[in-house]
């Protein structure tokens, strides 16, 4: 029996969904390894004690709570020490973390704290004889490695959308957490947040990821992307490397090798031909639809469904045909 | 201004990947390598740094890998780097935290003034490195960077999220891990590769230690199933919603 520590991502003040999924796959992984606890490092500024209810739902036993000005901005000198010194005096078999961004940045300052190994970006785990034993996509995701670690705790990330939240109701209590170092002394300082556009959904959120390529042709068509993402309603709007390096979208729209890796629900690909970095971002989508004149597009090899078509011509009618299709509910 | 460059001999990608017949590691044969993409904007962004400060200072390029990884300091050299340092390690161990503690031995008592290296390693996409080499210095650290200014002591950075960015501010030295989107990088010219042959290239072996992560198996993804064209145009659009609404269920 272990118990797991999870790091709730936030952004802005709000819970991710990553951090919905990092609790469920906490559960999961306390369940398997004989029924620990799982308890929730929540960070923020005052206010954030107002998101341990989501957690409590998707399984957190323990909120372990970080309320603190220091923490209304990402501060990852401050938390990876007060995560070590957290789990160097509590009986944990295991850290979990997301594999994002903040994830990526948190998890391995905390490892090389504590001296023990961390595996990155797991699709998938299992505990096996207290080690934890895991998929990790490599080599652009063309090669899939399987990693064992058992550690004193092990820490793991979890890619974004390998686990779906799950609602796992507990009585959860919450303890305040003290702060390892004075927040305000850290030498690297989040001075601004910059959201993406308004109250867009970010591509790790997204059940739906409407990406546009060079054969979209100018910046303003990707209004085309975007009317489709609004029709959805839960739509993120992506894009290729050609697009982010014309400056067309933001270089963190980017999707691929070189940007983001995603695996939505849908992946519905804009005039994208499928370059091998392209697809080594978003190859494990559940569903994937190609939109794009050229026949012979290796984007066309992994799509599910194709319409060999004008982008121009095709995505009204699709944004429209999407419109009337929620208006039914 | 003293800069390392941390750089990695990675695969060239744009091949179909075997494993070996134990599934123990990826087939090497056939494989052609080169310069990490991230690492190659990590050392543009390097020699931009020296060049805007009268050139004044050092990069220096630093590998950990096999005898062959000395080819992947040589571009860097000819690209403008002024000496490089190969710490060699036959195993292709993918264990984070060893390899950040070869490269913090390495780089302990260099005195630089600034780390730099590529945000992700392509191959073993670890993408852990960086952040454990500056805990093990006890060095500011900023990952995913975009953007850079240094003036004098200090730099301010964007650092990419998922569709979002922080902008960040820091003291030197510091280490930082450079995100696509920072810079181009440069072509090593002939003078360049010319050059490069005569820079100095120290050969030492890694102090790699014990791997704590082990990889118990490798393996091709399964391939996606071919999908269906459904039409050439917005004929086709009534189809692909039914087929989303009743086969998919994604909508």
């Amino acid at each position: 029996m272990a118990n797991v520590l999870v790091f709730a991502e936030t952004r802005g003040g709000e819970l991710r969904k990553v951090a919905l999924e990092a609790v469920t796959a906490a559960q999961v992984l306390a369940a398997q390894s004989g029924g620990g606890d799982v308890h929730v490092v929540l960070a923020g500024a005052e206010g954030i004690a107002s998101k341990a209810d989501s957690l409590a739902m998707h399984g957190a036993d323990t909120v372990l709570l970080l309320e603190n000005a220091g923490f209304t901005q990402y501060n990852p000198e401050a938390l990876a020490a007060t995560i070590a010194v957290r789990l160097k005096g509590g009986d944990y078999g295991f850290a979990l973390f997301s594999a994002t961004a903040q994830g990526r940045d948190l998890s391995p300052r905390v490892a090389a704290k504590l001296g023990v190994g961390l595996v990155p970006d797991l699709t998938g785990f299992r505990v096996e004889n207290g080690a934890v034993v895991g998929e990790h996509p490599q080599n652009n995701g063309k090669v899939v490695a399987t990693l064992s670690l058992s550690g004193n705790p092990a820490i793991l990330q979890v890619r974004p959308a390998a686990f779906q939240p799950a609602p796992h109701p507990k009585s959860t209590v919450v303890e305040a957490l003290v702060a390892a170092v004075d927040p305000m002394a850290s030498r690297v300082k989040v001075v601004e947040l910059k959201q993406g556009s308004g109250d867009k959904i970010d591509l790790n959120d997204a059940p739906v990821i409407v990406a546009g390529g060079r054969g979209l042709k100018a910046a303003e068509n990707f209004k085309l992307c975007e009317d489709l993402a609004d029709a959805f309603g839960n739509a993120a709007v992506g894009a290729t490397r050609a697009v982010t390096d014309e400056g067309w979208r933001p270089h963190t729209d980017q999707i691929g090798q070189t940007g983001r890796n995603v695996s939505p629900n849908l992946y519905i690909a804009v005039g994208i031909s499928g370059a091998i970095q392209h697809l080594a971002g978003m190859r494990t989508s559940k569903t994937i639809v190609a939109i794009n004149k050229d026949k012979d597009a290796p984007i066309f090899k992994i799509a599910d469904y194709g319409i060999v078509g004008d982008v121009f011509e095709v995505m009204p009618a699709l944004t429209a045909a999407v419109k009337a299709a929620k208006a039914q509910g | 201004m003293k800069i390392a460059v941390c750089i990695k001999r990675v695969p060239v990608m744009e091949v179909k990947f075997a494993i070996t017949a134990d599934g123990s590691r990826v087939d090497e044969t056939g494989l052609k390598y080169d310069v990490n993409d991230f690492d190659l904007w990590a050392i543009e962004a390097g020699l931009q740094l020296k060049e805007k400060n009268n050139n004044v200072g050092e990069v220096v390029a630093i590998s950990l890998g096999p005898d062959a990884a000395q080819e992947t300091i040589r571009k860097a050299l000819a690209m403008g780097a002024d000496r490089g340092i190969l710490l060699k390690a036959d195993s292709a161990s993918g264990d984070g935290l060893s390899i950040a503690r070869a490269l913090a031995a390495e780089l302990k008592d260099g005195g630089y003034d600034l780390v730099l290296m590529g945000r992700i390693a392509i191959d073993s996409m670890n993408q852990m490195t960086g952040p454990m080499v500056a805990e093990l210095l006890d060095l500011p650290c900023v990952t995913n960077v975009f953007r850079l200014e240094i003036t004098g002591n200090t730099g301010r950075a964007e650092r990419a999220l998922e569709g979002a960015s922080e902008v960040v501010e820091f003291p030197l030295p510091a280490l930082l891990t450079i995100d696509d989107g920072l810079n181009k990088e440069r072509l090593p010219s002939l003078k360049g590769i010319m050059a490069a042959k005569k820079k100095p290239l120290d050969v030492k072996p890694a102090q790699l230690g014990e791997a704590q992560v082990k990889v118990t198996n490798m393996a091709l993804p399964p391939e996606r199933a071919a999908g269906r064209i459904l039409g050439d145009s917005s004929a086709a659009v009534p189809e692909l919603v039914k087929l989303l609404q009743t086969e998919a269920k994604v909508l």
